[in-house]
């Protein structure tokens, strides 16, 4: 019944063959690790592959799903009627204070009519559902259910009913994955609600929450102080919710005072997200309307003249068209985005 | 013939099942402990029947994984081939264990796989994890009894190979 000893399975040494085949493998791996962490290809990998990843996520996602669905079958009667209760009540405390903000708003939009401004308070969002899948320990990111199929771009802002939770970093045909703002690889700019205070929150190094690293000794911040999105970067709007300051230190180099901060959206409970379409305005100088060269109305002429060529013609087309385009881009993304918003609601 | 192909159909199944499982979330008080199910599913066939398992397909598998996973490509590629390759070196003792110095061998090989996979992140620029990141390996290791016994059942029960 001896097996017979051939050369792959050796009792105490190894071979010269396999050792350098693992040598090969790992060099592999090493090479496509680098690759991946300088240029970022596995995502468009995974693109590509998106065909058998979104079906997977599915399939992983049933658990919890399954989980969700008999909670609410299982669920006590007098526990949901409840819970029914507050949201009613949490429903009309809303509407209330709604009611009472949209005289300020109407006012606050006549008023920014009358400085020229083009900002307004509505907000565009669409409706997105967490898929349960777990993108290894410790990541501090989220899969949703919509992608590039639903009109979800790169850098969206993605926010809970409290506040903001993080932007979208990857699109697949139809999923979306979301960078918490707990990452330690998030940075978010934001502003002190109480003393206007502007710095940069980044999520903090354990994943619990976001830290305020550098905070002058100067300034004032104090435990309790409620953060809101700067809008400067041109990544989130501002004016959302980010966060509670819940305690000041000094750092560890004395130059600044460090802050720890507790996100004000329920990173870990949120099942339904909103996803803004409302970018913020880019900042920075506007983009030249008027293009360099000859004026566009003696373009076609100058083409004749110069040869009659159709490339010389075509391209002075272009050019009359181009800032025409560029002027019609915010108006009509933002036409295109009710749609879209407007079925999610 | 049939027999044979269903036995690689299961030999694959459970292995796209052990990668399904990777990707299935926990709540989050369990989430520590959830230990590396492609590693423990792919101890079981290189100990079992090692002519089907090499260092090619465990790097496949580790690249499917990382695809699915999208943190680093080529990361649990890495891991599953160091992981294979002492298995396979050592297979013929570890066959021969019994069962709870064979836990210990699992649960050297996991830590040694969560240390390289501690370099890579530490090289690549994420920071310390905390401590309970290093629950996950024992937790593999106390399973490990319990996995090799299922696995080996289901296998006589269907009579594979």
């Amino acid at each position: 019944m001896a097996r017979p000893r051939d050369e792959s399975s050796p009792l105490f040494a190894g071979n010269a063959a396999g050792t350098l085949r693992l040598i090969v493998y790992l060099a592999l791996a090493l090479v496509l690790m680098v690759l991946d962490h300088r240029n970022g290809w596995l995502w468009r990998v995974r693109y590509a592959a998106s065909m058998v990843v979104e079906p997977v996520y599915r399939l992983a996602n049933l658990p919890s799903a399954g989980m969700r669905t008999l909670s609410v079958a299982f669920a006590d009667r007098k526990l949901l009627t409840e819970q029914n209760q507050r949201l009613r009540e949490d429903l009309l405390l809303a509407n209330a204070r709604l009611n009472r903000m949209a005289g300020v708003a109407e006012q606050n939009q006549h008023l920014k009519e009358l400085l020229d401004t083009q900002r307004s308070l509505n907000i565009n969002v669409q409706l997105a559902r967490v898929v349960g899948v777990d993108l290894g320990a410790y990541q501090q990111r989220l899969v949703l259910n919509l992608g590039t199929r639903d009109g979800v771009k790169q850098g969206q802002p993605v926010i809970d009913a409290h506040g903001v939770m993080g932007q979208v970093v990857e699109v697949l045909p139809k999923t979306s994955v979301v960078m918490l703002v707990t990452d330690p690889a998030h940075a978010i700019p934001v502003v002190v609600e109480r003393s206007g205070l502007r710095t940069v929150a980044y999520g903090a190094r354990d994943g619990s929450g976001l830290v305020l690293p550098n905070i002058p000794l100067a300034a004032d911040v104090q435990p309790g102080d409620k953060l809101l999105t700067s809008g400067l970067g041109g990544r989130f709007p501002p004016g959302f919710p980010v966060g509670k300051v819940v305690a000041v230190a000094p750092g560890v180099s004395g130059m600044f005072r460090v802050a720890e901060v507790q996100p004000a959206a329920d990173i870990d409970r949120s099942e339904d997200v909103l996803l803004l379409h409302d970018q913020a305005e880019p900042e920075g100088p506007p983009a030249p309307l008027i293009p360099a060269g000859p004026p566009a109305a003696l373009a076609p002429a100058q083409a004749a003249a110069a040869g009659n060529t159709p490339a010389a013609a075509s391209t002075g087309a272009v050019r009359t068209t181009l800032p025409r385009a560029t002027a019609n881009l915010p108006a009509a993304t933002s036409a295109a985005t009710p749609a879209a918003a407007g079925s999610a609601r | 013939m049939n027999r044979q192909r269903l036995s690689s159909w299961w030999f694959a199944g459970t292995l796209l099942f052990a990668l399904l499982s990777m990707l299935v979330p926990l709540p989050a008080v369990l989430e520590p402990f959830k230990p590396y199910w492609p590693a423990l599913v792919l101890l079981y066939w290189t100990l079992e029947s090692e002519d089907r398992v090499s260092l090619g397909l465990a790097f496949l598998l580790g690249l499917g994984a990382d695809l699915f996973d999208g943190v680093l490509l080529g990361e649990q590629a890495l891991r599953l081939c160091a992981l294979v390759f002492i298995v396979l070196r050592f297979r013929s003792r570890l066959r021969f264990f019994p069962m709870w110095q064979q836990a210990l061998a699992v649960l050297a090989l996991l830590l040694n796989d969560r240390i390289l996979l501690l370099m890579v992140r530490l090289l690549s620029g994420a920071t310390m994890p905390p401590a309970s990141w290093w629950i996950a390996p024992f937790v593999g290791a106390a399973l490990w009894p319990f996995l090799f016994l299922l696995l080996d059942d289901l296998r006589m029960r269907l009579r594979l190979q």
